[in-house]
């Protein structure tokens, strides 16, 4: 039986749920962006939510996730508060580092969720070296480290994943293959017939499968988990989807394609996919699909008011944590 | 005293941080089997086993940065990257993971690694294996850079550099490694941001870093005998600068000449000198002298090395030109 078939009635409502919230949060964060012009750019992942949700269901609060500029959903599946990445957006003081970064790249030591970097692709190698700490504490926690197709092509992959499989470290290398880097199309930048095979050059599995299936991706990110905590080493997983909308709210969203190709896609959505999959298996209904709808416009709602009565970032404290508290037997002379 | 080399000193330290904390661990190229190029950590392996010091692929993007995410799952990694010219390559992982996590996180998580590396000239090197970086990673927020100039403080600020949560570069001149001083067999830190006065005087201040502050020892020295007493300080980090213990000595003194090998123009001798001049002009009976390399790529051979690597006589010349 696999992973996926192990999933209870009350997992698979709760992925489906996961899915409308991340669709329903960028969405509304678009428009504030068009209407508005919250603070932080966003960057939205909307079509590519399967990915995060298959990928974070089911990992410990121990395991660490690395997502990408694109991986709104591993943040809410990890449970960072709807409205702590909300004030993010707003650049509030209720935000991530008390308003002084994005929400973009946000970490939460609590609940498993590393620091990212807006370099694209500069993190597998720290995602690399958490899972070697767990290995060197004999621990069988993992990573999951996610990046896109664009990040594929940065000299740190190649020395992320060939670290990771010297040391047959407990790290899951999610690409989020969208079609796009930036606003050039991976026909442009890449010259391969797919990024799972460079899993073989490195000494581990290499695994393409469809990132819009939700269940797809848990099934292989569980397999993969099991294989890590085991002690065998890595794993690639290729999740192919697609992005719904242009890199960022800045770009136009048909820049480089036709408006042809993204309503092809927009047929083949994740959401919508996962929704019929339940109704057609009676796990949900009608009624259940508009409370879901209405609790999650609800928790969004929710999250604005909070971000909109945050109080803004302290201008007094813009040098406050440059460094970590210190002794003075060890440090002298810190100044702003 | 006991008298030992810089490379004993620094092997001395990081055998005492792994006895102390089994989080402290060491991984980098060919310093495990081979015992490092330099010899710094030969012997550590059959100590220590490979759970605690290991060889790593050519990958220093990959070192730097594997060390940021085992630094943030509590180890205390103390990476080596060989020389200090491939800090190029682990660039990114340095300015932009491990400085910044700190910050990013609101101090939730800290980086707390150390990245050694061997810098400065030597004849054989040529231009990739030679240069003084100090003065590219200064300019940001959250580093910690430590140059050490004896074996008295190497081993001292190693072991402080290795307990601090923070990121550290710590710089180690490749012609120190052989040299000897006094080192107590008693356990000792040495607080990261304190200047020390190697030679007291009060005509001239001499502020220097790393292998200068020989030469600047030496140039004092011969500036004695000609009835000048030369006040030489050695910052032993330039992040945090010790900005204090220049400025008293400036206030004695009324005069600074300050070394470092790294190119003169766009070097960290340019910030101390915008420290005086904004906080002790008034103190200054003549204009700041700067001594450093020229504006050229460090080149090859004993000949161009002397000619480019400053000189005690550059440095006694830069404190006449001060009088």
């Amino acid at each position: 039986m696999s992973y996926a078939d192990q999933l209870t009635e009350k997992d698979l409502i709760q992925m489906y749920r996961w899915l409308v919230l991340i669709r329903a949060f960028e969405d509304r964060v678009c428009e504030l962006w068009a209407k508005a012009g919250i603070m932080e750019l966003p960057h939205g992942s909307q079509g590519q939510e399967a990915i995060a949700v298959g990928a974070c269901y089911g990992l410990r609060r121990e395991d660490q996730v690395l997502p990408s500029l694109r991986t709104r959903g591993a943040f809410f599946v990890k449970g960072i508060p709807t409205r702590v990445q909300m004030a993010g957006m707003f650049n509030k003081r209720t935000g991530a580092a008390e308003g002084r970064t994005s929400s973009h790249h946000m970490g939460d030591a609590g609940r498993g969720v590393l620091v990212g970097s807006g370099i694209i692709g500069a993190s597998i190698t720290v995602g690399v070296g958490a899972a070697l700490a767990f290995r060197l504490q004999r621990k069988d926690h993992l990573v999951v480290n996610f990046f896109g197709d664009g990040a594929a092509q940065r000299g740190d992959f190649h020395e992320g994943l060939n670290f990771a499989g010297v040391f047959k470290l407990p790290v899951i290398f999610v690409l989020e293959n969208n079609g796009f880097a930036e606003m050039t199309p991976v026909s442009k930048h890449f010259a391969g017939p797919d990024f799972a095979c460079r899993a073989e050059g490195y000494g581990f599995p290499g695994i393409r499968l469809d990132g819009n299936d939700v269940l797809a991706v848990y099934d292989a990110v569980q397999t993969a988990a099991a294989r890590a905590r085991a002690g065998e080493g890595p794993t690639l997983l290729e999740c192919v989807t697609y992005r719904q909308r242009g890199h960022c709210e800045n770009n136009p969203i048909a820049t480089c394609r036709e408006m042809s190709e993204v309503e092809a896609w927009r047929a083949r959505d994740p959401i919508a996919r996962m929704r019929n999959d339940l109704l057609q298996r009676g796990i949900i209904t009608g009624e259940h699909v508009a409370t879901v709808d209405a609790e999650v416009g609800a928790e969004i709602e929710d999250a604005i008011a909070f971000a909109e009565e945050s109080l803004p970032p302290a201008v007094d404290d813009l040098c406050k944590d440059v460094y970590a508290a210190e002794s003075s037997e060890l440090v002298v002379g810190r100044r702003s | 005293m006991r008298e030992i080399t810089c490379r004993d000193a620094i092997r001395e330290a990081l055998r005492e941080e792994m006895r102390r904390d089994d989080s402290v661990f060491l991984m980098g190229e060919d310093i495990a089997e081979y015992g490092g190029i330099f010899k710094v950590t030969d012997g550590l392996l059959a100590e220590f086993g490979p759970d605690r010091i290991f060889d790593t692929p050519l990958s220093e993007s990959a070192i730097v940065g594997a060390a940021v995410g085992a630094a943030l799952m509590g180890m205390r990694p103390v990476a080596e990257v060989m020389f200090a010219d491939f800090t190029g390559v682990a660039m990114d992982a340095i300015v932009n993971h491990a400085a910044k996590v700190n910050y990013m996180s609101g101090g939730e998580t800290s980086a707390p690694l150390v990245v050694r590396m061997a810098y400065g000239a030597g004849p054989r090197w040529g231009c990739h294996h030679t240069q003084s970086v100090e003065s590219w990673l200064a300019n940001v927020p959250g580093l910690t850079i430590v140059m050490p100039a004896t074996p008295y403080d190497a081993k001292g600020l190693l072991k402080a550099a290795i307990r601090t949560p923070n990121p550290v570069i710590f710089l180690e001149h490749k012609l120190l490694y052989g040299k000897k001083g006094d080192v107590p067999e008693a356990e000792y830190v040495v607080p990261i941001g304190k200047a020390d006065v190697k030679r007291p005087g009060d005509a001239v201040t001499i502020v220097a870093t790393g292998l200068m502050v020989d030469r600047a020892l030496g140039a004092a020295r011969s500036l004695a005998a000609d009835g000048i007493s030369a006040e030489v300080i050695d910052l032993r980090s330039i992040q945090p600068l010790d900005e204090d213990t220049i400025l008293a000595s400036v206030e004695k003194t009324g005069r600074l000449v300050i070394v470092h090998e790294a190119p003169v123009r766009g070097g960290f001798g340019g910030e101390v000198a915008a420290v005086v001049a904004t906080k002790a002009l008034g103190y200054l009976d003549a204009p700041i002298q700067r001594v450093g390399a020229p504006w050229s790529p460090v080149p090859f051979g004993q000949i161009l090395v002397d000619a480019y690597v400053p000189s005690e006589a550059d440095i006694v010349r830069a404190v006449r030109a001060t009088r």
